[in-house]
């Protein structure tokens, strides 16, 4: 399977980038809010599937990187780099603060932490009005000039270009540093703590820098909104699209980044496509009924590593993440 | 004093409001490890039921009362049949079942009953204000007060001091012993979200007047309700009982008097509430 991986991979990206050209201005519009909130459920799989911390709270590091991002427009900073690094920053120092409630805790606990924080935000957002503008919102007019020297987007096309770059090379990076040492000692966390715990991991430290990477990961996702709809307000990042996102995230499977992609744009398009008669509820609502009987690992889950997640008891099989880490530990001490 | 004993009134009757409908909450969640996330939905179908039914007469909001009861304690089992299938998976998969339900039913609600807010009419005797040493009250709260209490004490009798309350209590300890014992777990989880669902529904009856039905409604109430349920402990019918009671006032007290504080209140009080007792909520050897 592995060989048809790589070419695949290569043809949907040129599809997708083929469809700045031959699409109209609304669908180029439509993918990128996909990509958008493909990006913060990527953040939400990551600490839901991958770290074991179910989450209802990413939209708060998403609206603080959109707000960033709209004051840095009205300061007239437009140049995209400088606007998704300092997203980037302000989603992680959130994170990085409010981090000593969320990485202690587990399961039920961390979703109604998170709910608090997200909720929080919204009304801080809401009420702060001499800096966000209340809830009426924020407008953040501007061309974004993506880095030094390039042009500024000025088409719908432009921006989905924009949006699909950024969101691909975040994704690429995230997969990669998910297959290397420091994916599998998150994984090994996620799996048997205690084991961790008992073998000298720092376990809060990962789970810390987890929670970190993703609140930059959904900052990034706001500065992104902020691009492609030139405006923001505290409905953005409301209960409703937390829950939605978390759900798609259970749908792709939660420990799959791809799969969370995937069950994001299910889930929008489904909103706001499919739903043009004006009954999205009713068909949001069936398809998570549908998914939740016919898809029991979501679409692109780790059957073993969500069985794992679910029933985490002392008894559960551990996982193979954390026997080869400790593994490794006692032969290095045999080295040694 | 009026600015404050007024609101703190009402602070009482919308405490122990939500206390009827996040009881059935929390026992669901202590009793099935059900994380419901469809509950407000049913609090709406008494709502709803009590703007339909409820014309001023005392009978017609029995009638009203009996109907939303009716109808959201046979969603709840409705909901305990449907969760057959997860078992094992999980909270996750549960708030996918029960979000998407709560989706579709909202959307069917709304389709019956229209997009806007709907009063209700309460009968003539409770809706004036009611003098009391000295400062007037508005009498279908005072009603409301006794009545709820009625509830809280007949619910805490049953759970404390019958049967089936005892075989609730020991399921909520110890699910598995109980099912060792002989007693189905699902008959058990069954009846238990049958019975929340018909506090959720009577509580949306009679609480229509203060949370009244709406398109919001479901959400409103889902949300208040899981405060009060993780404000109390998740499971435990006394710490809700005083949670209800303490968001009751945020929500009246404190928006009336406090306006720049009361919004941050609830969830501040919440995820502090959480983050101290992170520990004790995670009982030793059950996930949660």
């Amino acid at each position: 399977m592995r060989w048809i991986l790589y070419p695949a991979t290569a043809a949907l990206l040129a599809l997708l980038i083929s469809f700045a050209w031959t699409l109209n201005d609304y669908a180029n519009q439509m993918l990128a809010r996909i990509l958008i909130v493909g990006l913060l459920a990527v953040s939400v799989a990551l600490l839901t599937g991958v770290a074991g911390l179910p989450t209802l709270g990413q939209t708060a590091p998403y609206l603080i990187g959109a707000y960033t991002t709209a004051i840095l427009v009205h300061h007239d900073v437009d140049l995209g780099i400088v606007q998704l690094l300092g997203a980037a920053a302000a989603g992680a120092l959130f994170a990085l603060l409010t981090a000593p409630l969320v990485v202690y805790a587990r399961g039920t606990v961390v979703l109604m932490i998170t709910l608090a924080l997200g909720e929080l935000t919204t009304t801080v957002a809401g009420r702060w009005k001499s800096v966000t503008h209340g809830t009426d919102g924020m407008l953040a007019l501007g061309r974004v000039v993506p880095l030094p020297g390039l042009a500024a987007l000025d088409t719908d096309g432009a921006v989905y270009l924009y949006t699909l770059a950024v969101v691909t090379v975040l994704v690429t990076a995230l997969l990669l540093a998910l297959r290397s040492p420091a994916g599998a000692l998150l994984r090994a966390t996620r799996d048997d703590a205690r084991r961790m715990r008992a073998s000298g991991h720092p376990v809060a430290g990962y789970l810390t820098a987890a929670y970190v990477v993703a609140g930059a990961l959904a900052g990034v996702a706001g500065a992104l909104l902020v691009t492609v709809q030139s405006y923001i307000s505290p409905n953005d990042g409301g209960f409703d699209v937390a829950a939605l996102i978390l759900l798609a995230v259970v749908i792709g499977g939660a420990t799959s980044m791809i799969g969370a992609l995937v069950g994001a744009g299910l889930v929008v398009a489904t909103r706001d496509w499919l739903a043009g008669a004006g009954h999205a509820p009713l068909l949001l609502g069936c398809l998570f009924i549908v998914c939740v009987y016919l898809l029991p690992n979501g679409l692109l889950g780790d059957r073993a590593a969500l069985l794992r997640l679910r029933t985490r008891r002392p008894a559960a099989p551990p996982s193979r993440d954390a026997a080869a880490i400790s593994e490794q530990i006692s032969e290095d001490r045999a080295a040694r | 004093m009026d600015e404050y004993l007024i609101p703190a009134v009402d602070g009482v009757a919308y405490g122990l409001l939500l206390f009827v409908v996040a009881a059935g909450l929390t026992l669901a969640f202590g009793v099935g490890d059900v994380l419901n996330l469809a509950h407000g939905t049913l609090y709406a179908f008494g709502a709803y039921a009590a703007a339909e039914i409820s014309d001023g007469s005392w009978g017609s909001l029995a009638l009203a009362a009996l109907v939303g009861a009716a109808t959201a304690g046979a969603g709840g089992a409705l909901l305990s049949v449907m969760l057959v299938p997860l078992a094992g998976r999980g909270h996750l998969a549960q708030a996918l079942l029960t979000f998407g339900i709560a989706l579709v039913a909202g959307d069917r609600l709304i389709a019956l009953f229209g997009k806007d807010d709907l009063g209700v009419v309460v009968p003539a005797a409770l809706d004036r204000t009611v003098r009391l040493a000295g400062h007037s009250y508005p009498g279908y709260r005072l009603a409301l007060i006794g009545v709820a209490a009625l509830i809280a004490a007949g619910l805490a009798l049953l759970v404390t001091r019958t049967r089936v309350g005892g075989l609730v209590r020991a399921t909520v300890d110890d699910r598995d012993m109980v099912a060792m014992l002989g007693i189905s777990p699902f008959a058990v989880r069954t009846g238990v979200l049958a019975g929340a669902g018909a506090l959720a529904g009577l509580a949306g009856a009679l609480g229509a007047p203060i949370i009244g039905p709406g398109p919001r409604t479901a959400d409103t109430v889902l949300m208040l309700s899981l405060v009060v349920v993780v404000l109390g402990g998740m499971g435990s019918i006394a710490g809700a009982l005083v949670a209800a009671i303490a968001v009751g006032e945020i929500q009246t007290v404190g928006v009336a008097n406090f306006p720049a504080v009361a919004p941050f209140a609830l969830f501040g009080a919440m995820a502090i509430a959480l983050a101290v007792r992170a520990r004790g909520l995670l009982p030793s050897g059950r996930p949660t």
